[in-house]
């Protein structure tokens, strides 16, 4: 076999690791048990986190990236792919989740930013990442950055739906606009979203009362803002053209029962996250297997009438207008 | 002709534009179906598992009567493509990952099959291949499953190292790989085939 002919980590690989994902629930999982509920509830992938994000909420303090032991333990313990979370911006936590061997990494507003400039450059990992996004042009940076996979970012660990829902009809909503743009306003949309990235050679500028960066600066690892500006533009060249992101898009943040879920796939959704919902909930196997269901038959209602029936007390869940911004998860990273 | 892409769960989507993709190649007037409700398979022509979680999409299909249907489909001689977990489901034996999962299978294809042989996500790869009756092709294998050993019904189609990874025992089809994911019909078209004879 030529060995130099077989190649790791490409775009394709990463991106179709994610499209064998679509039309599943994938589940936040705290140990090897959990993650065995999960698997034979018909799950596609588990998160293994160090806490579910109820509870992160709950304890407050730093969120980190899961004790690698326990994600050890999770990945020895179930056939299904094991995802796994760190901060957002933290290159030596993806590094390390990397070495461990994770399926794919969740660079996650639910945990506690560790860079306020910039995510992770996530082209230069062989591993996939997925990342959250509230809106088109957020989904966008992500994408350019090399994310596989878009979830929404929804309100994490309040088993309130709202916020998710907001997220995926504000991407919806952008898309249609973008549809109806020739390209001249569709690279200005592009130069809008890179702003972004200026935000630390701006105000490095600003405060040495220097002008404001032009567009061979370079602002973000080894990118101008011109390369930026052109990188972005193809990405919205292509949710034009597909009129859809040209990733996996998943729903996330706040899903808590299977009517939730299939709400989220009748918005458009390629699957679900399920955080808290089914281990904060009276009956997890019950939960986990009725979520699994409802997403498969999303546009039949009399099934996920009859899969919601008796499977117990959802997550008590949290107003999320009652949160103050500062414990709103999803405002972290943009 | 009518091509039905069981779709319970994977990339469904891919296989349904490969497939078009390969009729209009071909000349093709037919019609390509996504389903995830039950009727759909019986009334097709050929039939498509896509690649996904073996133990999801075995645990939806068996739970609904769809594995029934491809199975009558498979018995009238329909061809029957499996691609990664589609190859698992459609074998007749697996190994302690697919026994461990209580994973059911569908045992058209005389093989035995090794789950996530290459190891996790981070030792996918994709390589260039020779496919018997197309030529090379561009394998994509993510997690995948290979073919440890076969029936003496079973034509090798494609081996990487000392695993098969691509087998046909009549008109049943079942790839390691991917090939939806490349913009290359030439596999699709071979499956298309497979109904003329």
């Amino acid at each position: 076999m030529e060995l130099e002919k077989l190649r790791f980590g490409t775009e394709l690989i990463k991106r179709g690791f994610a499209k064998m994902q679509k039309g599943g629930v994938i589940m936040d999982v705290t140990n090897a048990e959990q993650a065995g509920i999960a698997e034979d509830a018909g799950a596609v992938a588990v998160m293994a986190l160090h806490k579910v994000p109820a509870d992160i909420r709950q304890a407050g303090g730093v969120a980190r990236m899961a004790d690698p032991k326990i994600i050890q333990e999770i990945m020895d313990a179930v056939t299904i792919p094991v995802m796994a979370k760190v901060r957002i911006g933290h290159v030596a936590e993806a590094r390390a989740l990397e070495a461990l061997g994770v399926d794919m990494i969740d660079e996650s507003e639910v945990l506690t930013p560790a860079d306020v400039f910039f995510h992770i450059d996530k082209r230069k990992f062989v591993i996939p990442f997925v990342c959250g996004a509230r809106s088109l042009g957020e989904a966008v940076r992500r994408i350019w950055e090399g994310a596989a996979m878009v979830r929404t970012k929804g309100e994490a660990g309040t088993g309130n739906v709202v916020e998710a829902v907001k997220h995926m009809r504000l991407m919806n909503k952008a898309i249609a606009e973008l549809q109806e743009m020739e390209g001249a306003r569709v690279f200005s949309v592009a130069e809008r979203y890179a702003q972004a990235y200026c935000k630390l050679a701006n105000s490095v500028r600003e405060e040495m009362g220097l002008s404001k960066i032009g567009k061979n600066d370079v602002v973000y690892e080894e990118y101008s803002l011109g390369e930026i500006v052109e990188g972005l533009y193809k990405v919205l060249l292509e949710v034009r053209e597909m009129g859809r992101l040209p990733v996996v898009n998943f729903a996330a943040g706040g899903i808590a029962t299977p009517a939730d879920a299939a709400f989220m796939m009748q918005l458009g959704a390629d699957g679900v996250f399920v955080g808290s919902g089914i281990f904060k909930s009276s009956n997890p196997p019950e939960y986990a297997r009725a979520i699994v269901e409802a997403v498969q038959h999303y546009d039949e209602p009399e099934v996920v009438a009859e899969v919601s029936k008796g499977i117990g007390e959802a997550m008590k869940g949290l107003d999320v207008f009652q949160l103050s911004e500062e414990e709103r998860l999803q405002y972290r990273g943009l | 002709m009518r091509i039905a892409v069981v779709g319970v769960q994977g990339d469904v989507e891919e296989h349904v534009l490969a497939t078009k993709a390969a009729m209009k190649k071909l000349g093709i007037d037919g019609e390509v179906i996504a389903t995830r409700r039950s009727g759909v398979v019986a009334k097709s022509d050929g039939v498509i598992i896509p690649g996904g979680e073996s133990t999801t999409i075995s645990r939806l299909i068996f739970r609904d009567s769809i594995a029934d249907e491809i199975l009558e489909v498979a018995n009238q001689g329909k061809p029957v493509m499996g691609t990664c977990a589609g190859l698992i489901l459609l074998s007749k034996c697996g190994d302690e990952l697919v026994e461990r999962t209580n994973t059911k299978l569908l045992k058209l294809l005389d093989a035995k099959i090794k789950r996530n042989a290459f190891g996790r996500q981070r030792e996918s790869f994709q390589v260039p291949l020779h496919f018997k009756g197309i030529g090379e092709i561009e394998a994509v294998f993510i997690r995948a499953p290979v073919i440890v050993e076969v029936g003496k019904d079973v034509d090798v189609l494609a081996t990487f190292e000392d695993y098969i990874v691509a087998a046909k025992q009549n008109n049943i089809l079942g790839l390691a790989f991917h090939p939806e994911l490349t913009e290359d019909t030439r596999v699709h078209e071979y499956f298309l085939k497979m109904s003329e004879i």
